[in-house]
């Protein structure tokens, strides 16, 4: 059948594909792949070195300089095939996890080759960190709102480089100047001589070609795909007739599907299993115990080719744990220990002027808590993966985030070379973030159990599939923070001082990533956006970094999921103490930051801020309230209206969202992303919690772990700002100015204050 | 013995007749479109047709389904609303990560055949059971009223 065929090795490559293996020293664009846990190491990753990456890439705008191959595409094949077909083949190095990034990296190439849409395709690249690094990484990874960022130039050369082949394969041919050829949606043409073929006539011989010495891109004026408006998707037609293939829909000759019981504390160990009740259902092949590891936790996985026999033997398993190096967490008791330590100096992160003495002198102080929960990332596909062992080797089946982690992980647990591993990229089916994990937890699980399964003779693939129970409560949760600020404004209303203290776990501690990211005791993901992008001459912050001894992970847009909301909120009392517009103070306050201001303005003026908004029906309140946050080098501000019913019930009717990601390359895509993100936001602001109760999650599935469902789902307004800067993600900076708008509409229709999310009943009491 | 089709094939089930429906059209017809997401009925990832009404497969038992017609995202486009739906998901690029949204065209198809014009609340009633953790709402909502439109 189709699905077993889609998993076979790849045929030999048509004669005809472009190009053939060219004779040029590859470049490694990888720095110290060391020998870390991960057995990778990382170059750049955050936010400010990032913005220096880009200034380094010649302009997106499309650099009149002659761009040298050798050093930045000397294998355009890694990246684009053309078939005897006229089929256009784009290699995708990231995942495409609904983010759009398939799409994405095939404009990006499309455009310079000047293919014709309709006949790219795109596939998914293998793990290979010598060809498909994250630029801005330096490993093998989707994140960090990166995959445009980091990949745009180099996609755009694989374009241009295959068609300066096509159209030196084109001249040879017809004997006509090379400057002459012209390529206009998949057609090669030479209107003095009348000639033209399609790629794929030409595939061969232009695979025959060199590598051409440089190659010039585009200006934005010659783009034809990139910043279209409406550029059909890749991935809407698989995703349509039920043909998509995810990890959970793999199926392999003589595979098993483990179901997995993970202990109910965190660092708890297996003590005892009866598994006599699972062995007796029908159906049920075998029970294995599993080992944990760094990160990761032991239990027991229930084998059969049927997911529900398996499940039904899962739950028939009588299991003893052992607690003694369990976390006993509770969730009340860890509100209060981070309020008090929310009262005495953490590890300081930054210190400009003397903000406890302006504070002093400061006409109107406000001092608010902040509280953010745990979250899960809850993706609609519950972690999976699956995994063949072979002699010399092993496959991995996965919607792989993190390539080089997880690939050097297993080569590490198997002592195999990092390149003995081949992952086969699936769709994931959402991830925000939980497929990354720097210690390979449920990777390195699946891997545990299909080694303890070869153990008692079961040679045969394992699909390890989680339950939406063991989803929800297996941890590497955004970290719960609690926030104090006390900030100032002087008698004219200018912000003076602010003195901001973060309590909260650090996502980068004990990974590969701490010593790129914790600098001076300060995880950097902790804190990015606190207090920005505002001038405050007094501005103090500090940080505890406690371990309650629940894993937590990076969630769609990490840090700023609480840094922004801390930040816009506090500035938005500020500015009702001082009697001022919630964007009037914000705009008088970025006159160094021209593109918060212009996205700022934007979603003013569109959401007709100046204007009074529509009165509500009998007995509701209406408010409105604004919020800029700039993430992963995006801007994006939002507008958020909402409607109060007397009873405390709460609508939220439209956001007027503007973004300025520079370069647009996919409109669509940006708003799809933008909307997405209001969502995904929307339902942590109004109903996502994970609490602990003696250690235990809560939480279990979708009835008390609350989504967003579409009758909650507001009008989405999307303005994309015009930029001739380099693309930036649209990802995750979607999600974090839309609370703390929220939370300031809601003050302006109801007079209250939400410091504390989600907001669940606060509205009631 | 429980007997039934799946998009008009005939299949046959001789195990637990409490197995939801949703495991044998998956792991033993080898469909994977329909989508497990909760196995509690408060998703919608797995949702088919069983005689042309939506439900939900993962809890839904085999034995429910004897002697019935079941249809999966597979055959939609066989139908007329179906493939009107299906049309409407692409213009409008409704998709993003696209693990639940087989699960949100069979609740679509669904309600455009019992109502071939809804308004906006007729569309969150019956979409309300059908989570999109991308929150694609927006555009499932303008798709389905585009398929009406074109169905009509």
């Amino acid at each position: 059948m189709n699905i077993m065929r889609r998993f076979e090795s790849p045929a030999a490559a048509p004669s005809g594909e472009l190009p053939a293996p060219v004779r040029i020293s590859r470049r490694s664009f990888l720095q110290g792949v060391g020998s870390g846990v991960g057995g990778f190491a990382l170059g750049v990753y955050f936010a400010p070195a990032l913005a220096a990456a880009d200034k380094a890439i010649p302009g997106h705008a499309g650099n009149p300089d002659a761009i040298p191959t050798a050093k930045n595409m000397p294998e355009p094949q890694a990246f684009v095939r053309i078939g005897a077909d006229n089929g256009v083949t784009v290699i995708a190095k990231h995942l495409e996890m609904g983010q759009g990034t398939f799409t994405g990296l095939a404009t990006l190439t499309a455009d310079e080759l000047d293919a014709d849409w309709a006949q790219v395709r795109v596939e998914a690249a293998p793990a290979d960190v010598k060809r498909y690094a994250n630029t801005l990484m330096g490993i093998q990874g989707t994140g960090g709102s990166t995959a445009m960022a980091n990949a745009h130039r180099q996609m755009r050369l694989a374009g241009a480089t295959a068609r300066a082949m096509l159209v030196a394969a084109a001249a040879e041919r017809w004997k006509v100047p090379a400057d002459e050829v012209q390529v206009s949606a998949g057609i090669v043409s030479h209107p003095g001589s009348g000639h033209s073929a399609g790629f794929g006539e030409l595939a061969e011989a232009a695979a025959q070609q060199p590598v051409p010495a440089t190659v010039t891109l585009k200006r934005p004026e010659q783009f034809t795909l990139i910043g279209k408006q409406k550029l059909p998707r890749k991935d809407s037609a698989d995703k349509t007739d039920g043909s998509a293939m995810f990890t959970q829909d793999v199926q392999l000759p003589g595979m098993l599907v483990a179901v997995v019981a993970h202990p109910p504390r965190f660092g708890a160990t297996l003590k005892r299993v009866d598994a006599s009740k699972a062995r007796a259902i029908k159906g049920v092949v075998d029970v294995v115990e599993f080992e944990g590891g760094p990160g990761r936790f032991g239990g027991v996985a229930v084998l059969s080719t049927n997911t529900w026999i398996a499940r039904q033997g899962r739950d028939a398993l009588q299991l003893e744990w052992d607690d003694a190096k369990a976390s006993r967490l509770d969730s009340d008791a860890m509100w209060r220990q981070y309020a008090e330590l929310a009262g005495k100096p953490g590890t300081v992160a930054r210190n400009d002027g003397d903000a406890t003495a302006a504070l002093e002198k400061a006409a109107k102080v406000v001092e608010a808590d902040y509280a953010f929960p745990y979250l899960a990332h809850a993706p609609m596909e519950p972690l999976n993966c699956v995994v063949k062992l072979a002699d010399g080797g092993c496959e991995i089946w996965n919607g792989e985030q993190l390539h080089t982690g997880d690939q050097g992980a297993i080569a590490a647990t198997l002592g195999l070379k990092p390149d003995q591993v081949t992952i086969h990229q699936l769709y994931a089916g959402g991830s925000f973030g939980r497929r990354a994990n720097s210690q390979s937890d449920y990777v390195l699980e699946a891997l545990s159990i299909a080694r303890a399964a070869q153990a008692k003779g079961h040679k045969v693939p394992i699909k390890m599939v989680w339950t939406r129970e063991e989803d929800t409560r297996g941890g590497y949760y955004r970290p719960a923070f609690l926030h104090r600020i006390r900030a100032g404004v002087d008698a004219d209303g200018k912000l003076v001082a602010w003195h901001h203290r973060m309590v909260g776990q650090s996502i980068m501690k004990g990974t590969p990533f701490e010593q790129y990211a914790i600098k001076d005791g300060i995880d950097s993901s902790s804190v990015e956006g606190a207090a920005y992008p505002y001038p405050i001459a007094n501005l103090y912050m500090d940080l505890h970094s406690p371990d309650t001894g629940v894993p937590v992970l990076w969630w769609r847009s990490v840090g700023h999921t609480h840094t922004g909301f801390a930040t816009e909120a506090m500035i938005d009392e500020l500015a009702a103490a001082s009697g001022q517009d919630p964007y009037t103070f914000r705009r008088a306050m970025l006159g160094e930051h021209p593109r918060h201001r212009a996205v700022l303005d934007k979603a003013a003026e569109a959401a007709g801020w100046r204007k009074p908004l529509a009165r509500g029906g009998k007995g509701e309140k209406r408010g409105r309230g604004i919020a800029v946050v700039e993430s992963f080098n995006s801007y994006v501000a939002q507008v958020v209206e909402v409607t109060a019913g007397a009873d405390g019930a709460l609508r939220v009717d439209r956001v007027v969202c503007a973004v300025d990601c520079g370069l647009a390359i996919n409109p669509d895509v940006i708003r799809a992303q933008m909307e997405g993100g209001i969502g995904y936001a929307l339902a942590a602001a109004l109903h996502s919690e994970i609490t602990l109760k003696d250690g235990v999650v809560e939480q279990s599935n979708f009835h008390n772990y609350t989504m967003l469902r579409i009758d909650e789902m507001p009008k989405v307004e999307v303005h994309i700002v015009a930029s001739d800067a380099n693309p930036t993600g649209v990802g995750e900076p979607g999600v974090p100015p839309l609370a703390p708008a929220l939370a300031g509409a809601i003050f302006a229709a109801t007079g209250k204050r939400i410091r504390k999310l989600p907001i669940g009943k606060q509205l009631k009491a | 013995m429980i007997k039934f089709t799946i998009n008009g094939t005939e299949h046959a089930h001789a195990g637990d007749p409490s197995m939801p429906l949703l495991w044998f059209v998956r792991d033993e017809a080898g469909l994977t479109g329909t989508k497990y997401g909760c196995g509690m009925a408060q998703c919608g990832a797995c949702t088919v047709h069983l005689d042309g009404q939506a439900i939900r497969s993962c809890v839904t038992p085999v034995s429910a389904a004897a002697g019935k017609a079941v249809t999966t995202i597979e055959h939609i486009a066989d139908d007329k609303v179906g493939a009107a739906v299906q049309a409407a998901w692409r213009e409008r690029d409704v998709v993003q990560c696209g693990y639940c949204q087989s699960g949100q065209i069979m609740s679509a198809v669904a309600l455009l055949k019992s109502n071939p014009s809804p308004s906006d609340a007729d569309i969150d009633a019956a979409m309300g059971g059908n989570v999109c953790r991308c929150a694609t709402y927006v555009r499932i909502r303008d798709a389905i009223h585009a398929a009406a439109r074109a169905a009509a």
